[in-house]
């Protein structure tokens, strides 16, 4: 670190992995959209109360094209799923999931046959947070331990392959 | 108009053949009428100025499996002018091979139009002269319909799959 010294600290040397894991998990768009109740605790954490804009998330993307994660926040009904990976199709790589609430991550109360038995029959998902619905915390709580994972990821040698389980079946 | 009147007023006008029979609970009355004459007795409840049901409140169908006829549909009715309710109700009989079939209200009370839709989905039931007979809320491969008392809560993979069968792409 002798260099930054003879520099007068204006720069920082750090690895170029590091530098994009910060970068991608500093401003991590998620997708602004909701499918059941979980989307009403989703959106109390956007607001000032919760004010996820701390963590570099204010800017809900409507369009799939801009947005870096996908919350699926509740119920995924059987005739929502083609749309909901339609949308996931969409989003640009690299991409990641949270599966917010019971539903989605298992079907929840659900056990009947117009609902998906959870979300990661389908979807590559990367945090599971419980629930009905999860509270506020409980999101930024999931939210945290996902920028923590994508600080561990091998972004440059070992890119991760966003990928639809058993797409068009 | 009190309940018990407003069925004297019905029983004068179509005879026993129609009204099959009169039931209450609770203060509200509700006749079973025949199948085939529903339309008939839907469009004096509307247009007869004492009664004037110019309000469709509900349609919904109710699966009496095993009993015979197995399925029963509910008309729930309100004069706004009147401010009176009143519930119709008809037996469908389900012929061996055959979808049970009743006549469409729509063309009486417009808003039946999505009621029926929902009914004959989940019900199997077959409205004639619908003006738009599709699916309303179950996606458009299933065959099933899953109100019916015989059919499992959590479906099947083939009747109910997750995905419709070779999605092209999605």
């Amino acid at each position: 670190m002798a260099i930054e010294r003879h520099l007068n600290d204006t720069v920082h040397v750090t690895n170029l992995e590091w530098f994009v894991n910060w970068s991608r998990k500093s401003s991590m768009w998620p997708l602004g959209f909701g499918l059941a109740c979980c989307a009403l605790e989703m959106i109390a954490t956007f607001v000032s109360r919760y004010d996820l804009s701390r963590f570099g998330m204010e800017v809900a993307r409507p369009s799939p094209r801009h947005a870096d994660l996908m919350i699926v926040s509740g119920t995924a009904s059987k005739k929502m799923l083609p749309a909901v990976l339609r949308i996931y199709e969409q989003m640009a790589d690299p991409k990641w999931v949270i599966a917010m609430g019971a539903c989605a991550c298992s079907g929840g109360i659900y056990k009947n046959y117009a609902v998906v038995q959870g979300i990661d029959r389908y979807l590559p998902v990367d945090v599971y947070i419980p629930g009905c619905p999860p509270r506020p915390e409980a999101l930024l709580d999931g939210i945290l331990q996902l920028h923590a994972k994508v600080m561990k990821e091998q972004s440059i040698k070992n890119p991760r392959v966003p990928r639809i389980k058993a797409a068009g079946q | 108009m009190k309940q018990e009147e407003i069925v004297k007023k019905l029983s004068g006008v179509f005879g026993p053949d129609v009204i099959q029979s009169t039931t209450e609970f609770r203060g509200e009355a509700a006749v079973t009428v025949a199948a085939d004459r529903i339309l008939e007795v839907c469009r004096f409840l509307k247009d007869d100025p004492d009664l004037s049901f110019a309000f469709l409140s509900f349609v919904g169908g109710v699966d009496w499996y095993p009993q015979v006829p197995r399925f029963e549909m509910v008309y729930q009715l309100y004069s706004v002018k009147h401010r009176h309710r009143f519930r119709v109700k008809a037996r469908i009989d389900e012929k061996p091979g055959a979808d049970p079939v009743i006549d469409s209200i729509t063309e009486i009370w417009p808003t039946a139009n999505w009621h029926e839709r929902e009914t004959a989905e989940m019900f199997g039931i077959v409205f004639r002269n619908h003006p738009d007979p599709r699916k309303l809320l179950l996606p458009d491969n299933w065959k099933v319909h899953p109100l019916r008392k015989d059919f499992p809560v959590i479906g099947t993979e083939e009747d109910t799959p997750d995905l419709p069968k070779r999605a092209g792409g999605s």
